[in-house]
C-alpha cells in the first residue's frame, strides 16, 4: 500500500511569541522541529508499511530549511521525501497551503492512503488536512486514533469523539488525521539517519506542479489575519447557592438583563 | 569544544543525548531504587543500531575499518556511552559491558567464530559479558582457580566467576580459565561459553552501592562442557588477551565516568541558579563559582584525554597500554571528586535521596574500582614509564 505523509516544520515552543506588527509568528531563536502531531502520522505510515508493504513519501511545504524535518522522517522510515518551495508559496492561509500539497499529491498518485497530524502546534487550525481531501475529492477521517483493518479498497478506522469513538469504514484513497493516542512514534535509528543524511529530496515549485498562480501565496489566500493575540485568563464565573427554584429564577433574570 | 567528530559520531551523540533525556531519565531513580535491568532501554539501543557502532560491518556492524585493521568504533562507543551515562551510569554499564565481552571476540577470534556470534551482538540479539574475576583473584588476575580441562573435541570447564556485570542477561559470556595451571599466567585461556550450556548456572546476585541498573551475578560452572571451537585464539593466551581487550576497553569506563560527572555538574549548575540563600542564588557566589569552574575544567580534560586515547586506538595503533589508563584514572578520580562536589552544592538536600545527585556519587565510584582499580592503573603507568626510560 502507497502512503503519503504531509508534516510541517513548527517553532519548539508551547509558547509561541506574536510579533503584534506583522501578526506573525517570531521564529528567530526558536529551533525548528516536526510538528509534534505528525510524528503519530509518519509512525503509523512505517508501521503499515512494515505489515502491507510499499512506497512511503513524505511531503511538506516551507522554506528550504525545512528539508531538516523530511529527513527526520525519512530517519524514522519513510522512504521518500518531496519539499514544495518557492517564494511564490509565501503568505498561504490554510485554503492555498491545502491546494499546493493536493497539487504536488495528484502528480503523486496513485497512493492508498494519507496521512496527516489533527493540526500543527503552532497555527493550530486543522484545516489543510481536510483541506487537502476536498481539493482531491477524497473521504476523509479526522481525529484517528486506531487503524483497525485495512483492506483492498477500504480501511476501517476509530475516530476519536469528546464522548468516546466511532468506527467508521472509509473507501480507499482517503486521508486520515491522526491523534496522538494512536501510537508511540519511534526513535529513529543510527542506520536510518545515516540513510535519511544521504538520500535524495525532491524540491519542487509552483511549475512542477502545475499550481494555479491566482490560488497560491497571497493571491490565493483569503483569509486575512487582523489580529493575533493571547486571550486573557477567564475570569471566574459566578455561583449562585440555595434552593434550585431560586436560583434558577436568579439566573433567568440575569441572563434576560444581559440579552 | 569541537572535537572535530565524524558525522557518524554526531549522529551517535545526538541519538544517545535524546534517548538518555527522553527514554531513560524518567526511570533512572526508579531503576536505581529497583535494582532493576533496563531490559525496554536495552531494546530501544538495539532498535538505534548502538550495538553495531563497535561491530565491523562485515559481520553486519556499522563500523567500517581500514583494510588489515581488526578494531576500531572505539570512540564512538566512547562518546556512547558518556551520553547514557549523563543520565544512567547503571543503564550505560549494561551496554558498554557487552562491547567489554565482545572485544575478545573481535580481536582474537577466528572467521567462524566472527560470523557466528557479532552479527547477533551487532543487532542486540544478544548481549555479552565478561567473565574474569573470582573471589580470591580481582587485581591479581592471574590468581584465577576457574580450569578448562580439555577432553577430546571438548573443554570442560569447573569454578566460579564473580561479580560479572550482564550476568544471568547476557546470552553470550567471554571467559577465562586455566588450561594449564603449573604455567601461572601463561596457563591462562578465553572461551565463549553461551547462556543455556549444561553445567552453566547462575549464582548470587549483589546489592550494590551505584550503577544499581546494571546486574552483577555470580557464574557458576560445574562441569561445563563446551566444544573446543569455542577456544578464542590458541591455549595460553588468555591473560594477555584480557590485558588487550582493557586497553580499548578501558576509555569506555573513563567515558561512562565523563559523563556520570557531566551529568551531575549540568544538574548542581541548574540547582544553584535555584536556590536561593542569603537572598540571592548560591550561583551568584564567588566561592560556589569556583566549584562550578573547577569541576567544568576537570571534565572538560578527561574528556580530551578520553577521546584522544579512543582515537588513537581507532587509528590503528596498538601499544596504548599507557595511555588507556592514564585515561581511566583521570576521568574516574574526576567523576568521583566531581560528584561529591556536586554533592556537597546541593547541600542537606543533596544528600536526601529525593534528589538525583547522590545516585551519581554513588555512581561514580564504581569507575575507580572496576576493570583494574586506580591503584593498578598507577602500577601499570609507572611500569610503561620506567620501560621507556630504559629503552
Amino acid at each position: 500500500m502507497d502512503i503519503i505523509v504531509c508534516i510541517k516544520q513548527v517553532p519548539e515552543t508551547t509558547q509561541v511569541r506574536i510579533n503584534p506588527a506583522t501578526n506573525t509568528l517570531i521564529r528567530e531563536g526558536v529551533k525548528a522541529i516536526i510538528n509534534p502531531f505528525d510524528t503519530y502520522a509518519i509512525e503509523e505510515a512505517v508501521r503499515l508499511k512494515e505489515r502491507f508493504g510499499g512506497k512511503t513519501t513524505v511531503i511538506s511545504m516551507g522554506p528550504p530549511q525545512a528539508e531538516e524535518a523530511l529527513r527526520e522522517a525519512m530517519a524514522m522510515g519513510l522512504d521518500e521525501a518531496v519539499l514544495l518551495t518557492d517564494r511564490a508559496f509565501a503568505g498561504s492561509d490554510t485554503l492555498a497551503t491545502s491546494y499546493i500539497v493536493s497539487c504536488a499529491i495528484e502528480k503523486l498518485t496513485p497512493f492508498d492512503l494519507i496521512l496527516c497530524g489533527k493540526q500543527a502546534s503552532d497555527g493550530d487550525t486543522a484545516q489543510v488536512g481536510p483541506g487537502i481531501s476536498t481539493h482531491l475529492d477524497i473521504p476523509q477521517v479526522t481525529y484517528v486514533k486506531k487503524i483497525r483493518e485495512v483492506g483492498n479498497s477500504y480501511a476501517l478506522v476509530e475516530r476519536m469523539t469528546e464522548e468516546g469513538y466511532e468506527i467508521l469504514k472509509v473507501a480507499l484513497p482517503a486521508l486520515l488525521t491522526v491523534v496522538k493516542e494512536i501510537n508511540e512514534p519511534r526513535i529513529p535509528s543510527l542506520r536510518g539517519m545515516m540513510r535519511a543524511k544521504r538520500a535524495q529530496v525532491l524540491c519542487w515549485k509552483a511549475q512542477d506542479i502545475s499550481a494555479d498562480s491566482g490560488r497560491i501565496g497571497l493571491d490565493g489566500s483569503p483569509t486575512q489575519v487582523v489580529k493575533i493575540f493571547t486571550p486573557p485568563p477567564r475570569k471566574g464565573g459566578q455561583i449562585f447557592e440555595g434552593e434550585t427554584s431560586d436560583i434558577v429564577e436568579k439566573l433567568v433574570e440575569l441572563l434576560k438583563d444581559q440579552i | 569544544m569541537d572535537y572535530q567528530l565524524t558525522e557518524q559520531q554526531k549522529m551517535i551523540q545526538e541519538l544517545c543525548r535524546r534517548i538518555a533525556k527522553e527514554k531513560i531519565q524518567p526511570i533512572a531513580a526508579d531503576l536505581d531504587k529497583k535494582g532493576e535491568f533496563p531490559k525496554e532501554i536495552i531494546e530501544l539501543l538495539a532498535q538505534s543500531d548502538l550495538f553495531a557502532i563497535f561491530i565491523p560491518a562485515e559481520y553486519d556492524g556499522a563500523l567500517e575499518l581500514p583494510a588489515g585493521q581488526k578494531v576500531g568504533g572505539v570512540l564512538d562507543l566512547c562518546i556512547a556511552t558518556e551520553e547514557l551515562s549523563r543520565a544512567c551510569g547503571g543503564t550505560a554499564v549494561c551496554y558498554a559491558a557487552s562491547a567489554l565481552g565482545t572485544f575478545p571476540i573481535v580481536l582474537y577470534g577466528n572467521e567462524e567464530q566472527k560470523k557466528k556470534y557479532l552479527p547477533f551482538i551487532a543487532s542486540g540479539k544478544k548481549l555479552v559479558a565478561f567473565g574474569l574475576t573470582e573471589p580470591e583473584a580481582g587485581s591479581d588476575a592471574s590468581a584465577i582457580k576457574t580450569t578448562a580441562k580439555k577432553a577430546g573435541d571438548f573443554y570442560v570447564l569447573n569454578g566460579t566467576k564473580h561479580f560479572i556485570t550482564n550476568g544471568g542477561d547476557a546470552e553470550i559470556y567471554t571467559i577465562i580459565a586455566m588450561t594449564d595451571k603449573s604455567k601461572g599466567a601463561r596457563g591462562a585461556s578465553a572461551f565463549i561459553v553461551e547462556k543455556g550450556t549444561p553445567g552453566f548456572s547462575f549464582g548470587k546476585e549483589e546489592d550494590k552501592l551505584g550503577i544499581r541498573a546494571s546486574i552483577t551475578r555470580e557464574l557458576i560452572f560445574n562441569d561445563c562442557k563446551i566444544p573446543k571451537e569455542n577456544l578464542l585464539g590458541r591455549e595460553g593466551l588468555g591473560f594477555i588477551m584480557t590485558m588487550k581487550t582493557f586497553d580499548i576497553s578501558r576509555p569506555g569506563v573513563a567515558a561512562q565516568a565523563v559523563g556520570i560527572a557531566q551529568g551531575a555538574l549540568d544538574l548542581t549548575v541548574r540547582y544553584a541558579k535555584e536556590r536561593h540563600q542569603f537572598g540571592k542564588a548560591i550561583s551568584s557566589f564567588q566561592g560556589i563559582q569556583w566549584m562550578l569552574a573547577d569541576m567544568a575544567t576537570q571534565i572538560e580534560a578527561a574528556r580530551a584525554l578520553v577521546y584522544s586515547v579512543a582515537r588513537n586506538i581507532d587509528s590503528g595503533k596498538t601499544d596504548v597500554v599507557k595511555e588507556s589508563a592514564m585515561a581511566k584514572v583521570f576521568a574516574s578520580d574526576t567523576a568521583m571528586r566531581v560528584t561529591t562536589d556536586c554533592l556537597q552544592i546541593y547541600g542537606g538536600y543533596g544528600y536526601m535521596k529525593d534528589y538525583p545527585i547522590e545516585k551519581y556519587m554513588r555512581d561514580a565510584k564504581i569507575t575507580q574500582i572496576y576493570e583494574g582499580t586506580n591503584q593498578i592503573q598507577r602500577n601499570i603507568i609507572a611500569i610503561q614509564l620506567i620501560k621507556e626510560t630504559a629503552k
